[in-house]
Formats: C-alpha cells, sequence, structure tokens
C-alpha cells in the first residue's frame, strides 16, 4: 500500500537500526520522550523497544487529548446531555472514557442519546436531519482537531443552525511540554516532537526548547521508519552536541504549518487563563475557549453547566505516568484495579495512552522475561 | 467468576471480553449442564447413542443488505459453520423471524429467497420456524434466528486440549472484510472501498480438508465477532499455551488494511463470516493447506503462525521487523480513532 509499505519495509528498518546502533555511546543512557499518543501507540503496535538498544529508554508524553481530560469534564458533558432531546456527539476514542458518573457509552445504554461520529461536520449534518433536538459535540483534541471543529462553528453560524453546540475541550501542546521540563524530577535528552499537531502549528513552536532548554527536537511521522529515522537524527544531534529543531515528517508537515488551519482556529477560538490538565493539575493558557462571537454555539454559555470536580483515585498515579516519571507497570494499580476493561485511569482507556499500549502490547510478554529472568 | 456489570450494554454483544464474562458469569453456571465443557460454537449431544451437533445464532445487522451478501445468507452461513468448525456437517435448520411493524413484505421476501438460496447451496432443509412480529422502532427491520443441527464430520475430533506446541495455525482467507464491508456500508464514516462481505459456508472447505487431514486437526473455529484475535486468546486460554502469529503471513486486503489505518482499528478484531482457523498437527499441516487452497474461498489460505508453550495463555504477533506484540481479545466494539 502505498505512503504506508514503503514507511515500514523490513531491510530499510535494519539499516535504520544498525545506524542507531552505531550512533548511540553505550556508555550513556538515552531518554527521548515521543510527546504524542499516536507515537506510542505506533511504538509499542509495531514492537520497536525490541528493536532498540537498551540503553535508548523512550518516555511517554502527555499528547494523548483522551488522557488528559479531567474526569469532570466528562461528567458535565454528560450533564447536559442527560436532559430529554439532547444528543451526545463525540469521537469514537472518548466512548469509553469513564467519568464519575460513567462513561458515554454507559450513559448510552441508560438511555442518553450518543452517537459516536468521525468529524464534528457529521455532527452539525446530526443537528440539521434532527431539528427538534439539540445536538452538542464534545470536542477534545490538541490543535490537531481544533480546527474542524473551528469550522465546524463557521459552518454552523453561517448556515444559522440553532439547535448545534460544542462544548470545548481543546487543548494546547507547548504549555504541557513546558509544564514537563518544568517538572524537577524529569531529566530528558530529547524529544519525537508530534507529528499531526505540527501539520497545524508547524515546527516553529518548539524552537525555545532547543533554544532555552537546549534539546533536540525532531517532528516525526508515525511509521516505523519515521521513528527510527527520528531517533538516528535525535543521536545526531546529541552526539555533536547540537540542540535544534528538526522536521523528520516532511511529506505531512511543512516548517511554518498550516496557515488557513491557524486562520480558522483564530476567528473562532481563544486561549483560556488557564485550564485543568488530567495529572498535570492547572496550567496557564494551555487551552482553548469558543470565542464570544460563536457564544450561542457554546455549550457552556448555552447550558448550566455543573463544574464537577473529579479527584482521581489517591492510589492511581496517572500523573507520574504521564509526566514520564514512572512506567505504567510501576503504578500500584496497574494491570490488576486498572485494565483496559476497567479503566481507573484515563491513561488506561485510549490505545494512545501509554497505560493502555502497554498492557496491550507489552504487559504480558514483559511478565514472562521478569519470570524467566528470575528463574 | 459471577457475572456482576451492572447493566447490558453493546459490548456485551461485541464477541469479546463482556460477551465472554456474560456466557461464563451468568449463562453457563445458570442453564448449561454440570459438564466443564469447554465453550465451543456448538454442542454435541448424544441422541438414542447417535452424536449429533446442535447449535443456535441470531443475526442482527444493519443494513439487512451489505455488498456480497445479506442477513438472511448470514443466517443460514453462520450456523452452518458453527457446525463445521466444531466437526460437524449441517443436516436441518429451524428459523424463528422477529420482524419490525412495518417493514417491507418485499424485504422480507428477498432475505427468504437468499436463505432458500444459502441452504440449497449448503445442501441442507428447513424443517420449522416460527415467527414473531413486534411494534414500530422495537427492532431494526428484522431479526432471525437459526438453529442447526449436524453429523460428525467423520475422523474429526475437536478438543482445545489436544492442542500442542509445534501445531500449526492455518488461515483459510484475507481477515476483515465481513467487518470492514459493514462499517463502510453503515456510511456513517464518509468512506467508500471496493471491498464484499465474505460470507459464505466454510463446510466444503472443512470436508475436504477432513478428508485428506481429519487425524492432523485439533481445534477449529470460526473468526466472527471479536476477530482472530479474540478466538485465538480464547485458544490460548482454554490450552494454556501461546499462539505465534508472522504478521506477513496472515493475508489481508489493502482495502481493509487502508481502512484499519484510516480508522485506528485492528484488523486482528474485525469480524470474519467466511473464515476458518484451524490447528493442525505439524505432519499435517501442509496437506491441510494445501487441499483448503483448492477449494472455492480458500485459494488464499495460509500458515499463519505456531503454537508455542510460552507465554502461555496470549497471542504474540511476530512484527515484520523483528519485534513482537501481544494481542489481547476485543473489549468492547471496535471504535474508529481520530488522532
Amino acid at each position: 500500500m502505498r505512503y504506508i509499505d514503503e514507511f515500514r519495509d523490513p531491510e530499510l528498518i535494519a539499516r535504520a537500526s544498525e545506524e542507531i546502533d552505531r550512533l548511540s555511546d553505550r556508555s550513556r543512557h538515552y531518554r527521548i520522550m515521543e510527546v504524542c499518543g499516536g507515537h506510542t501507540h505506533a511504538i509499542y503496535r509495531f514492537g520497536l523497544k525490541d528493536i532498540l538498544p537498551e540503553n535508548i529508554e523512550l518516555i511517554h508524553g502527555p499528547g494523548c487529548p483522551v488522557c488528559v481530560l479531567p474526569m469532570g469534564r466528562i461528567d458535565d458533558g454528560l450533564a447536559i446531555a442527560r436532559e430529554p432531546n439532547r444528543i451526545f456527539t463525540a469521537f469514537g476514542d472518548m466512548m469509553r472514557v469513564p467519568g464519575a458518573t460513567g462513561s458515554p457509552l454507559e450513559h448510552k445504554a441508560r438511555g442518553t442519546d450518543v452517537r459516536i461520529v468521525y468529524s464534528p461536520a457529521d455532527a452539525l449534518e446530526i443537528a440539521k436531519r434532527n431539528p427538534d433536538k439539540e445536538v452538542m459535540f464534545f470536542a477534545i483534541g490538541f490543535e490537531t482537531t481544533a480546527p474542524s471543529t473551528a469550522l465546524t462553528l463557521m459552518s454552523a453560524k453561517k448556515q444559522g443552525i440553532q439547535n448545534f453546540s460544542v462544548f470545548c475541550n481543546h487543548v494546547t501542546i507547548v504549555p504541557a511540554i513546558r509544564a514537563i521540563l518544568d517538572s524537577p524530577d524529569m531529566r530528558l535528552d530529547g524529544f519525537i516532537g508530534p507529528g499531526h499537531v505540527s501539520t497545524v502549528i508547524g515546527c516553529r513552536p518548539y524552537e525555545w526548547i532547543a533554544r532555552n532548554e537546549g534539546k533536540p527536537v525532531v517532528t516525526s511521522g508515525f511509521e516505523p521508519l519515521d521513528l527510527l529515522q527520528s531517533i538516528v537524527m535525535l543521536l545526531r544531534q546529541l552526539q555533536a552536541g547540537e540542540a535544534k529543531v528538526e522536521n523528520q515528517y516532511k511529506r505531512v508537515v511543512p516548517w511554518e504549518g498550516n496557515c488557513a488551519a491557524l486562520k480558522v482556529m483564530a476567528e473562532v477560538f481563544e486561549l483560556r487563563p488557564y485550564f485543568e490538565w488530567r495529572g498535570l493539575g492547572f496550567i496557564s493558557q494551555s487551552a482553548l475557549r469558543i470565542r464570544d462571537t460563536y457564544a450561542p454555539w457554546d455549550a457552556e454559555r448555552r447550558y448550566s453547566v455543573p463544574e464537577t470536580r473529579v479527584a482521581d483515585p489517591k492510589s492511581a498515579q496517572c500523573g507520574e505516568v504521564l509526566k514520564g516519571v514512572l512506567k505504567p507497570a510501576q503504578c500500584k494499580l496497574f494491570g490488576e484495579e486498572c485494565t483496559p476493561e476497567h479503566p481507573i485511569g484515563a491513561l488506561m482507556v485510549s490505545s494512545e495512552g501509554s497505560c493502555a499500549a502497554f498492557y496491550n502490547y507489552e504487559h504480558r510478554k514483559s511478565l514472562v522475561t521478569t519470570i524467566s529472568a528470575v528463574a | 467468576m459471577r457475572f456482576k456489570d451492572p447493566q447490558i450494554e453493546m459490548s456485551h454483544g461485541a464477541g469479546g471480553k463482556a460477551s465472554r464474562r456474560l456466557v461464563e458469569g451468568l449463562f453457563a453456571p445458570l442453564l448449561l449442564s454440570g459438564s466443564s465443557d469447554r465453550l465451543a460454537d456448538a454442542a454435541n449431544v448424544e441422541i438414542g447413542g447417535a452424536t449429533v451437533a446442535f447449535t443456535a445464532d441470531s443475526f442482527v445487522v444493519r443494513p439487512l443488505r451489505f455488498p456480497g451478501g445479506s442477513i438472511g445468507e448470514l443466517a443460514v452461513n453462520g450456523t452452518v459453520n458453527d457446525l463445521a468448525v466444531s466437526g460437524a456437517k449441517a443436516h436441518s435448520m429451524v428459523v424463528t423471524f422477529v420482524l419490525e411493524e412495518g417493514l417491507a413484505s418485499s424485504v422480507l421476501e428477498a432475505e427468504v429467497c437468499a436463505m432458500s438460496a444459502a441452504l440449497k447451496r449448503a445442501g441442507i432443509t428447513m424443517v420449522g420456524g416460527d415467527t414473531k412480529v413486534v411494534e414500530r422502532g422495537k427492532a431494526d427491520g428484522m431479526y432471525i434466528t437459526t438453529a442447526g443441527l449436524g453429523s460428525p464430520i467423520p475422523g474429526v475430533h475437536i478438543d482445545a486440549r489436544t492442542v500442542r506446541a509445534g501445531d500449526k495455525v492455518l488461515l483459510s482467507g484475507p481477515i476483515g472484510d465481513h467487518g470492514i464491508t459493514i462499517l463502510l456500508a453503515r456510511a456513517e464514516l464518509d468512506l467508500e472501498a471496493d471491498l464484499c462481505s465474505d460470507t459464505r459456508s466454510v463446510l466444503p472447505m472443512i470436508e475436504a480438508m477432513a478428508a485428506q487431514a481429519a487425524p492432523g486437526i485439533r481445534w477449529m473455529r470460526d473468526p466472527t465477532r471479536g476477530g482472530l484475535a479474540t478466538c485465538l486468546n480464547e485458544l490460548a486460554r482454554d490450552c494454556g499455551l501461546s499462539v505465534e502469529l508472522n504478521e506477513e503471513e496472515i493475508p489481508m486486503r489493502d482495502q481493509v488494511r487502508g481502512a484499519c489505518e484510516l480508522l485506528g482499528l485492528d484488523p486482528l478484531h474485525i469480524a470474519n463470516e467466511g473464515q476458518f482457523v484451524a490447528i493442525v498437527s505439524p505432519e499435517f499441516a501442509d496437506i491441510a493447506l494445501n487441499t483448503v487452497q483448492l477449494n472455492d474461498g480458500g485459494e488464499e489460505a495460509r500458515i499463519i503462525g505456531q503454537i508455542r508453550a510460552e507465554p502461555a495463555g496470549a497471542v504474540v504477533v511476530n512484527t515484520r521487523y523483528g519485534g513482537a506484540r501481544i494481542v489481547d481479545m476485543l473489549v468492547g466494539d471496535p471504535l474508529p480513532r481520530i488522532c
């Protein structure tokens, strides 16, 4: 298949992994963070950890939109949707994420009209087809998905569709990276930069990481060869003692980003003064809200929002895992109380969450290795 | 373990972990006879000294017709296949229809014709049935349940406990055609692909394989809901061994791969309606494979892996690049992802 098989070519992958072997300094331990949940998923799915040298450690970053959403936001969204004649729409990613009152799918079983959409435009279509119902789109995602929400709101306004609104949970990636770097217990050598987010914001927003923090950043694609090549590029910089932003994902990511997408985002959204991130706490100017000019389509203004605050269970260590301080399996709940079927933390729900990825693709394999190592 | 889920959700019908919890935690302990038989696709029952295989299956699918088939055809093939992978040849069938008030008679007739054609192809007879009608809005057009009786295919003995390390995993053809066809036919995703459901009776392939390799066939299953990953996880659990798959050997059409890449789905979790997977002892693996390949629908059959002792109870997929990953059962329904 074009654009896929080329980037999964076993021979090229073997060569990239040899190059990584050659470039890595045996006496050194490298800690590289992949920011994006999509990268985490790909790393496990393709078994890339098995082909990297042991002294290269990949730390899973905060770039999974479902994982960083505070539980209370889900409860708020579902509380609005529970009222008669309302339809709750969201991406499939959200459907199994538990709030304190249950996940969207559990609410569906109890009678709330919950529908999966693949695009916010589909949610607007549902609103047009159901003029007697109020349709709310529960928007999640970084800058990757924010432009499509913005375009949908512009289209709703233009068409004068009154029975549609957006419950906006869009967040921005750079403040999250800053929060990670500010964390005192964090030591990183470099970043595999976000891929899809960068298609919108470009590579410039990461320049401070290289300049001020002295850490190299390589924006990367999601195929095995993309990730390995990005690691090669990072190792080359580290070997040369450099720190700059490089773009491995040139076939998709323009250095300056996507101006049209940034423009529609600016038209519809403004920064929130602060927003709560699950595991990371309140981060200033880290999320988007809908501008006054689109107030009639803003679910937070249209409906009364309970503003539920739900503390994560004390025993769950999602924050530490999210920041890369702990590995999934080091959390006390991992694999016992918290599993993909009965997730306690959001990192276990989304297949991009590092806990779910680790559980699905690695967990039992590593158990076996541990057992045989002991034996 | 007792079934403790507070309410029934869609995942309880999706064929994965939740379905298994429901069957093992509620249905089996209260309804099934005391024997600790593993839960198979069909049960073997002794009547007057003769063994018959017995199974039932309900069909709920939206849309009722889709590229490559329809609910009526599925209802016949599904029951024939459940019997076939249990080592039995379907003999006769009964059917019940639950029809929704307002269903167009032409739609019903088309499905009855589809069933009749599938019965003829499979060489079995329908011997009875029942009909109920529910109010408009209480059913998705129609639901069909079929129950089938079959007689054992000579020499075939299916039992997960006979599976041994070194046995081969034989898959009859490309995976995911049915599940992806249905997903696209619902037209909710605005995606199109030139793809058909694989619904067919797998009995001819299995009969042919049994004629050549019956003593080597240890276990079979048709990977319907929950896909290949789910049924192989059940096998791994039931036999206490590991199923090792080689990713590059698993046949799959580009359309299925493309849709799965796009939607963030794992093709190993996608439903099939015209494939079977068999565990065959190594000395019979080649002849079994060659025979299946000579049959309609089996042209792309492959040996996709083998049984290993460790890691016990798990399914491991070797990626093309020398890495490996664990593949679990499906949790809930397969949901498309965005990011």
